[in-house]
């Protein structure tokens, strides 16, 4: 398909032609992508190279005071001003050193071995009672490590800025420039540095409750940190790449269960995302149809069950439907044979499939009546006129013109769906148990058996290795989002 | 031949009025299941019957007056206060960074983005053990004050939809009112805010609701601290296997009696919340 005739495509060929145009430029479209990457990686470690010059270069343009500065952090200002500037970096330097004395250096020491002695219960004798001695925590270790870690890393980075900013101090003072005031500073910023205002408690937030967990979780994934090795009775420590061998193929049972819940997991997201999504548009546009009377009304009944929590209506579904359940005292009632809805494997992943139906349909119907809105009314008409029907217009005008609106969107729920949490823990927290598989059920999708082995199993090495797993599979997806995105922004409009 | 086609639509029509309200029935008869059940005199999950044989109102009353082992007003005022201060403190964070990230131009801004959204695709299950174990160390285990940071921390990453909204007004207006002297803060809050009603609405509704809806997390921090409890960690406890039998029908009520407020404000913002979806998912 050549693209000069791209206008004279039916709206499926574009859809088609964009779609092979994205598989034809992947292996490029990844190219750069790494070509990206490794710019990025030079383009850091040049930067630090260049740190590492400009560092020099201020001490050795500096005079006594600035490079006395390098030791007494903020020197050089305190004397030249500003001096509050001064004041901060050397208070800064002061409660960084105690920090390392007094917290970091007793966990720093242990991170290559994660702590050698393990709790030991001993009796003594002359009181009588059983005395734990003190000992390593593994775990804390590692977190407080990296806790430290990040400590030092912004540590760094202050200790860079307040070199130069002494060097400046300096220079100011030798051109006899006024320096900058605590008044100016905090006018500043509430306007050329206001991001500063505006990023500095997310940030800080960001660090404490993602960057450091993340990280430590992540380490996790290189350790025997699982249920035989839980500190401090047990300690653990660093494995290497064993856990990511064992997933896989060293050992048979996990990297089997992997292979098991990827692949449903990957089913299932097709088919939540798609049902769904054709589904709810076909509902939207019943709703939507000229000559439908009580359109709010009609809309207000779909969006109730958006609004009631879904641990409620899940939690109830899976009480409707299960082996005691209404349903099933019903077919009972009627003698006929009961429906094992949750208990049989194959049947459960049918069952969650149509309950996230009900689900999803009202949250897609909900906004794709938005985009229908819009569809220029014209292209229905002058279909009519040239004696298309219902079907037909659905086919060739509709269908297409809301895919490629929200491709996007749909990519998007497609890796939502693959994490989706709510859906199999509610409605059969991963059941029915599976002999074959490592502390799995046959509906769990990666990240409930995620959850499972963190909570139920204290497998957390095990865990985290599945984490990184599931990233990479999103990231890969989203990265494919972007790609879409910037060729539909590139292409023309629609029409 | 007019006729005829008057009377083929009002047959499609009338087609598509049968399909609603099949559909209709059955989305909302688990609803109504609830309702049903949460007047239900006899006790137990399972009952013979499609309609219960006797009904009362005892399962509300009691939700108020037998608190000795759950909590329910209690509860239903531990999340009310959870809710309200993590509406107000993610509702700004997130307007903050958007506006920072649409508006300002600074070093490392495309940095700063791009940590967020690889951050933001790492499984959130991840982190929970972690994230326990810091809180233990900070001294603020079981409490809601965690409870309130960690969700505000979670919405710090979840700018993309505000942030395509900002993109999206125009730039002329608070450009001019920076060459008449206008501080960039005074931008954001005299400008952009008041013109960004739709959005605001949306980020307060969707951070109010989350403390509603999440049972995981606090059922993590809080474990079996039953005062701290938050109506979703409640609520599930009343359905674990040795309470199920005394109190389904408690936690129909009140199941029910959280639904209502939650129902009311989202079918009121029902606009508001579509415009924030579709217009921040669509633009891609």
């Amino acid at each position: 398909m050549k693209a000069k005739n791209y206008h004279m495509m039916s709206g499926y060929q574009k859809v088609i032609y964009h779609l092979s145009l994205f598989f034809k430029n992947l292996p490029h479209n990844l190219k750069k992508f790494f070509k990206i990457l490794g710019k990025a990686i030079a383009c850091f470690f040049i930067r630090i190279v260049e740190g590492f010059a400009n560092f020099g270069r201020t001490f050795s343009e500096g005079n006594k005071f600035t490079k006395l500065s390098f030791l007494i952090m903020g020197l050089s200002c305190l004397i030249y001003g500003p001096f509050w500037m001064g004041l901060s970096f050397f208070l800064i330097e002061i409660l960084f050193i105690l920090f390392i004395k007094e917290f970091a250096i007793l966990y720093l020491v242990d991170l290559t071995t994660l702590g050698t002695q393990a709790e030991v219960e001993t009796f003594n004798e002359a009181k009588g009672i059983m005395e734990y001695i003190t000992a390593d925590n593994s775990m804390l270790i590692l977190l407080y490590s990296v806790l430290s870690l990040v400590v030092i890393c912004i540590f760094i980075i202050a200790y860079i800025q307040s070199t130069k900013e002494c060097l400046n101090a300096q220079h100011r003072h030798e051109r006899e420039e006024q320096a900058q005031s605590f008044k100016m500073m905090l006018r500043s910023l509430k306007d050329e540095n206001y991001h500063i205002t505006l990023l500095s408690i997310p940030t800080l937030l960001l660090i404490c409750f993602t960057v450091i967990p993340l990280i430590f979780m992540i380490l996790l994934a290189f350790t025997n940190y699982d249920a035989n090795h839980q500190p401090p009775g047990n300690l653990f420590t660093w494995v290497g790449f064993g856990n990511f061998k064992d997933i896989f193929g060293k050992n048979a049972i996990k990297s089997y269960t992997f292979l098991y819940l990827l692949q449903w997991d990957l089913i299932w997201s097709f088919f939540a995302t798609f049902l769904n999504y054709i589904l709810g548009m076909i509902l939207a546009m019943m709703i939507n149809k000229k000559g439908i009377r009580g359109k709010k009304i009609w809309r207000t009944i779909f969006v109730i069950t958006i609004a009631v929590p879904q641990f409620v209506t899940l939690l109830l579904m899976s009480k409707i439907l299960g082996d005691n359940g209404t349903v099933n005292l019903i077919l009972e009632r009627f003698g006929l044979q009961t429906i094992p809805f949750l208990t049989d494997g194959h049947t459960a992943r049918i069952v969650i499939i149509i309950v996230n139906l009900w689900v999803g349909i009202p949250y897609t119907m909900l906004i794709t009546s938005g985009i229908l809105m819009n569809i220029p009314s014209e292209l229905y008409e002058s279909a009519k006129i040239d004696g298309a029907n219902a079907a037909v217009s659905f086919f060739k005008i509709t269908l297409p013109y809301v895919l490629f609106v929200t491709t996007p969107y749909l990519i998007t729920q497609f890796v939502g769906n693959f994490n989706n949490f709510n859906v199999i823990y509610l409605l059969t927290g991963g059941g029915p148990q599976s002999t074959v598989l490592y502390q799995a059920g046959e509906t769990d999708l990666l990240v409930t058996w995620l959850y499972k082995l963190t909570i139920n199993y204290q497998d957390y090495n095990l865990a985290s290795v599945i984490g990184i797993l599931v990233f990479v599979v999103s990231a890969s997806l989203s990265l494919i989002v972007f790609n879409m995105s910037s060729s539909v922004k590139n292409e023309e409009q629609f029409q | 031949m007019k006729k005829s086609y008057k009377r083929s639509r009002k047959i499609t029509n009338g087609i598509i009025y049968i399909i609603l309200t099949v559909m209709a029935i059955f989305w909302l008869s688990p609803i109504v299941w609830l309702l049903i059940r949460s007047f239900q005199g006899e006790k137990g999950a399972w009952i013979t019957t499609l309609l219960p044989k006797q009904w009362t109102l005892s399962n509300y009353t009691r939700l108020f007056t037998q608190t000795d082992m759950f909590n329910y007003p209690l509860w239903f005022l531990n999340t009310f206060k959870i809710a309200v201060f993590t509406c107000i403190i993610s509702t700004l964070l997130i307007l903050m960074v958007s506006y920072c990230y649409s508006r300002l131009r600074f070093k490392s801004r495309k940095a700063f983005m791009n940590l967020g959204l690889v951050l933001g695709m790492f499984p959130g299950f991840m982190t929970m053990i972690a994230i326990y174990h810091i809180l233990k160390a900070f001294g603020l285990y079981q409490s809601h004050i965690s409870l309130i940071l960690v969700y505000s921390s979670g919405a710090c990453l979840a700018y993309f939809i505000p942030k395509g909204f900002f993109d999206m007004l125009p730039r002329s207006m608070d450009e001019a009112s920076i060459i008449d002297g206008a501080t960039r803060s005074q931008v954001f809050w005299k400008i952009i805010i008041p013109m960004s009603k739709p959005i605001v609405v949306y980020t307060a509704l969707t951070s109010f609701l989350a403390p509603w809806l999440d049972f995981i997390f606090a059922s993590i921090i809080m474990k079996d601290n039953y005062d701290k409890y938050t109506m979703a960690v409640g609520l599930f406890k009343m359905l674990e296997r040795e309470n199920l039998y005394e109190y389904f029908t408690r936690f129909c009520a009140g199941a029910v009696l959280v639904s209502i407020p939650i129902t009311i404000l989202f079918i009121c913002f029902q606009g508001y919340y579509v415009e924030g979806v579709a217009g921040g998912s669509t633009k891609g």
